[in-house]
């Protein structure tokens, strides 16, 4: 079977970016390869150059590949004891010196996240304070997001997460049934606004009380993590909280010490510093 | 069957698979290597995905080694044993460290072992030898042929020892394996590479 090599990815990296202003050289090589191999079978492509020539001569395929290219697999309330922290601990601190919080999913995806808060605000009666934004790279998916409708498959692990969080009601409160799909009450969002946004291009847009940023960095290669690291930094108000993935670190980053730790095991972060 | 000829003292890292039955001989493993043992060791080990905790600490009593989950990005070190955390893939990154993904499970499996054993073929090359254990798919199986294909060395669990052995016999049939061991020689082959690694030390 085909197996990809360094300089193919690299030739491949080199005409987005020229072509596309798109910069994947800092992606993780392995998971990047591993896209790249995904797209090539999905698409039956028979080489990586096939597809920098599809690439080349065909703009409109362009959308299609960074939505391939980047990882879309998500699920509300991945790891339940993170978001009983956020629920019982983080909201209450932020609410304790401040009306209104603010809120931004930086690499929102498919926006299970987005769902999850949502709901956790709305169970604690205080989503009408608060203002989030939702951000991802890919077109198409943050339309899927807004759209909001999650397949039956999924619903499963979702519910079995919320119950292991431990929320009020049962998850299906949140949703309305059509066939095989479970589409989010529409309302419950109506304090998200969702944008398209490219982390690896820095721009800072506002400045949040919390920023949740769960397993969207381990795409990146170590240089790429600082930089987004330095926008997440500045994009949060002075004791602002970041949210990493659970296996996720900021020991190794240049800004660590601007950073205090809230909660090690499930990896919120306080900005210390300036 | 062992064989000392496969002994070279050539070889960067271990990486290990294993699904159902494979808690017994990894602990076996583990147990019995040596504690000066040089290379760094990667467990993919199929789990419960919500289970965060409880799993690495139940292999690290038994080991001489403790056994690191790793976070993302960890280098790697010489002689560590890194496991692959729950609900997340584990890969070796070109530039000595390890890469995390919550990427679409492969093989029904998140951490899947094709996946750890496939990054290790492309950094390591010849230079790695992966072993695969009991279990119940065929995860693995495509991991073991790319480390075969680069050069590296093949062993299994011997599919008559394995608790279920659709895992070593599936990586059996799409790959000449370049042997098919008893945990017990599975043991004994890494303390044998280990003395080998040492000779080269005193020799220095």
């Amino acid at each position: 079977m085909y197996d990809i090599e360094i300089s193919d990815l690299r030739k491949l990296i080199q005409l987005v970016k020229d072509k596309y202003d798109y910069d994947f050289k800092d992606y993780a090589m392995s998971s990047f390869k591993r896209r790249i191999k995904r797209i090539i079978e999905l698409y039956k492509f028979d080489s990586v150059d096939a597809l920098v020539e599809k690439l080349t001569h065909t703009p409109s395929f362009f959308e299609e590949f960074v939505s391939e290219v980047t990882v879309n697999v998500t699920e509300m309330f991945r790891d339940p004891s993170f978001w009983v922290v956020v629920r019982d601990e983080i909201i209450p601190n932020i609410l304790s010196s401040h009306n209104k919080i603010s809120i931004w999913h930086a690499g929102c995806s498919s926006g299970e996240e987005v769902f999850s808060m949502q709901i956790l605000l709305e169970e604690m009666g205080i989503r009408d304070k608060s203002h989030t934004v939702a951000t991802d790279i890919d077109t198409a998916i943050i339309n899927r997001a807004k759209n909001a409708s999650i397949s039956q498959k999924n619903m499963e692990l979702n519910t079995s997460n919320y119950e292991r969080y431990q929320g009020k009601y049962v998850l299906d409160k949140y949703f309305s049934k059509n066939k095989d799909r479970y589409h989010f009450n529409q309302d419950i969002l109506s304090n998200v606004s969702f944008r398209k946004h490219d982390l690896v291009k820095g721009q800072v847009f506002s400045k949040f009380d919390i920023v949740l940023c769960r397993n969207v960095m381990i795409y990146f290669n170590q240089t790429l993590q600082n930089s987004v690291l330095k926008t997440l930094h500045e994009s949060l108000f002075k004791y602002g909280f970041l949210c990493i993935g659970s296996k996720e670190s900021l020991i190794w980053c240049d800004i660590s010490n601007k950073f205090s730790v809230i909660n090690n095991e499930e990896k919120i972060y306080k900005k210390s510093r300036d | 069957m062992f064989s000392y000829s496969k002994l070279s003292n050539k070889y960067k890292a271990i990486v290990i698979g294993g699904s159902a039955g494979s808690f017994q001989p990894i602990t076996q493993i583990l147990s019995g290597l040596p504690e000066s043992f040089p290379l760094p060791i990667f467990l993919c080990l199929h789990r419960l995905k919500h289970v965060r905790n409880g799993f690495v600490e139940a292999l690290s009593i038994k080991s001489v080694k403790p056994v690191l989950e790793p976070h993302d990005k960890e280098s790697i070190k010489r002689g560590n044993v890194y496991l692959a955390p729950a609900n997340y893939h584990m890969s070796v990154e070109l530039g000595n460290s390890i890469s995390l993904s919550t990427e679409e499970m492969v093989n029904n499996s998140r951490p899947s072992i094709d996946i750890t054993l496939e990054s290790a073929a492309f950094s390591y090359k010849d230079k790695l030898i992966g072993i695969l254990l009991s279990g119940a798919n065929k995860d693995g199986a495509l991991g073991m042929k790319r480390i075969k294909e680069r050069g590296g060395l093949t062993l299994v669990q011997d599919p008559e020892e394995c608790t279920i052995k659709t895992m070593p016999q599936a990586a059996l049939e799409s790959t000449e394996i370049d042997m098919s061991l008893s945990t017990k020689d599975i043991v004994k082959f890494l303390v044998e590479l280990d003395r080998l690694y040492k000779v080269k030390h005193e020799k220095i």
